[in-house]
């Protein structure tokens, strides 16, 4: 069944859409993750404009982090006072990542960088989950091991200290900030939530304790991403409501079965699987930017 | 013959399908076009051979389940005298969307990876345009009258905007025509406007599902011995309607109302799967 999209006006299979969201959705309940780092480079495959592409994809994410974060929410196992900081932080973040894709899209490089975020990023998160979950996979098989509750490193010795309690947490309010802004950043040029590059952070760098961070991330997410989705619809007019309910449909259905599906796995197999599809994704989009392209030349409707 | 051209008339006063034979016309702004349609008329053809045209519909809705449209455009040659000798009269129909401007980058590779470096900005080139004649493009039409009338692919385009900074423009305009030719958005299709006796035409215009909102223009071009012997233009309004309309209206008219409604969709969607799945769990 094919279906015009009003704002990116193109005609879509609405089912391919629907399947596309499920599909994300699947990943992001098994894996805890938004889904945004892959939805987003499977519309550009499927013919969405980029622009639309980034702004819908982050109104998408949207709906997927509310439906996690209740039921964190329920467990109790969010840090509201960690998750506001972040959100401090995220909301700046948002706001400078739009006026720099603005200015990307003036110089016509805004899709080299968008590309080049995503395979540095993905690149190195890919490495660091996929060392860690092969150690700890190692070391799971060996009894008798205990873990500590944190590591200390400087970050630890800045000033402002505030206690983070549900964290069980007393940090300088500056790192959680400048992680905020930085995933604020990344959002807003990606059209991703963050989450694949907050989570790392928030357990190495800030050394939170791992059965808060999925439920804090989220509930940062949730609101950089609702405030993007925002932005994106008032200075460019790019957000596809049809396009994005489409991919919600799919997406919530699947994140649902990808939920249930994690229940039935063992957690460092699972970190594995996501390392190796972070890596994948990360190799495919490295490749496109290191072989010569099937047509030098592209389009880019304006003249600015 | 007679019953056909009777209808035809009927048509043009229901409404449903209308246009004017013109003295040749196009775009006024773009070039100059002289008062006589020929610089040096050839003798030996009347000049009072003019188009009577309409089309199955002059306006075509965009639903949410759009996916391409067909536009039969038909119409006669009208003439006083008989039909001239020579080489035959032939026909060049062409619909084109409204132009708009178009960056067109070229990739270089730098420090080992592709990126933008160069760009041609294009001052006006339709979305789409479309040319349909009754034998190959080539032999039916001279340069000079193309590039009067701008009829070929190659003269879609109109204007550079701001300054050249490349050695060539001519590898980014083909460049253009090539990527929106393999997209189906320009098209040169020969030999599909059937013409009978000299007198009677049809051709079946496809737009495309990827189609964009505006002001279409038909134009039917008379030819005879590669010369433009009348123009004949009619609009076609292409517009959003029902709910694509309203959702596109909405995001340009009020873009802020509209993101908090693209968000309260997110959120309703997000917590009604996940309270239907707990209840769903828990019989």
């Amino acid at each position: 069944m094919q279906i015009y999209l009003p704002i990116a006006e193109v005609s879509v299979n609405a089912f391919t859409l629907i399947g596309l969201g499920g599909l994300v959705g699947v990943m992001s309940g098994l894996f805890g993750v938004g889904g945004g780092f892959l939805i987003t480079p499977l519309l550009f495959f499927i013919g969405i404009p980029p622009a639309i592409a980034v702004a819908t994809g982050a109104n998408q994410v949207v709906a997927s982090s509310v439906s996690g974060v209740l039921a964190h929410v329920k467990r109790k196992s969010v840090d509201f006072r960690m998750g506001g900081v972040l959100l401090a932080g995220g909301l700046v973040g948002s706001w400078l990542g739009v006026w720099v894709f603005t200015l990307l899209q003036r110089v016509g490089q805004v899709d080299l960088v968008v590309q080049l975020c995503y395979v540095v990023f993905l690149g190195l998160i890919g490495m660091m989950m996929l060392q860690e979950s092969v150690r700890a996979l190692h070391r799971s098989s060996k009894p008798g091991y205990r873990k500590r509750l944190h590591q200390h490193n400087w970050v630890h010795r800045w000033p402002l200290k505030v206690k983070f309690r549900a964290s069980g947490l007393y940090i300088s309010t500056f790192p959680p900030l400048l992680v905020g802004v930085a995933v604020g950043v990344l959002a807003a040029i990606m059209g991703v939530g963050g989450g694949f590059i907050m989570v790392p952070a928030m357990i190495y760098l800030l050394g939170m304790p791992t059965k808060v961070v999925v439920g804090t991330s989220l509930f940062q997410i949730t609101f950089v991403t609702a405030f993007t989705t925002v932005m994106h619809a008032v200075s460019y007019n790019t957000v596809d409501m049809m396009l994005a309910l489409l991919l919600i449909v799919g997406g919530v259905v699947g994140a649902q079965i990808g939920t249930t599906l994690g229940a039935k796995l063992r957690a460092e197999q699972l970190r594995i699987l996501l390392a190796l599809l972070v890596l994948v994704v990360c190799g495919k989009l490295a490749l496109d930017l290191f072989l010569t392209p099937d047509d030098l030349y592209a389009i880019q409707p304006g003249i600015r | 013959m007679r019953g056909w051209l009777a209808g035809l008339v009927l048509l043009a006063m229901t409404g449903t399908a209308h246009g004017q034979s013109t003295v040749p016309q196009t775009d006024a702004d773009a070039f100059p076009i002289p008062a006589t349609p020929a610089a040096n008329p050839p003798s030996d053809v009347q000049p009072a051979e003019t188009v009577v045209a309409g089309l199955s519909s002059d306006s075509v809705a965009i639903t949410a389940s759009f996916d391409g449209s067909e536009i039969l455009i038909y119409g006669a040659i009208k003439r006083e005298t008989p039909i001239p000798p020579g080489p035959p009269l032939q026909v060049i129909v062409t619909v084109e969307a409204p132009s708009g401007g178009v960056t067109v980058w070229r990739k270089e590779r730098r420090a080992g990876i592709w990126v933008n470096s160069q760009a041609v900005r294009i001052g006006a080139a339709p979305g789409f345009y479309a040319v349909a004649t009754s034998a190959p493009l080539d032999d039916i039409l001279l340069p000079e009258w193309d590039s009067r009338y701008r009829i070929s692919l190659s003269h879609a385009m109109r204007a550079f905007a701001g300054q050249v900074a490349v050695d060539s423009a001519v590898p980014f305009t083909e460049a253009l025509i090539r990527i929106r030719q393999d997209e189906g958005l320009y098209r040169l299709d020969e030999g599909t406007v059937s013409l009978i006796d000299q007198t009677l035409f049809r051709a079946d215009v496809s737009l495309p599902a990827n189609l964009v909102e505006g002001a279409y223009k038909t134009r039917i071009f008379l030819l005879r011995d590669g010369q433009v012997m009348d123009v004949f233009v009619a609009p076609i309004n292409v517009r959003k309607v029902g709910l694509e309309r309203w959702l596109y209206r909405l995001a340009f008219d009020q873009p802020f109302l509209y993101g908090l409604m693209s968000l309260a969709v997110a959120v309703f969607a997000g917590w009604g799967a996940s309270a239907a799945f707990r209840k769903l769990r828990r019989p």
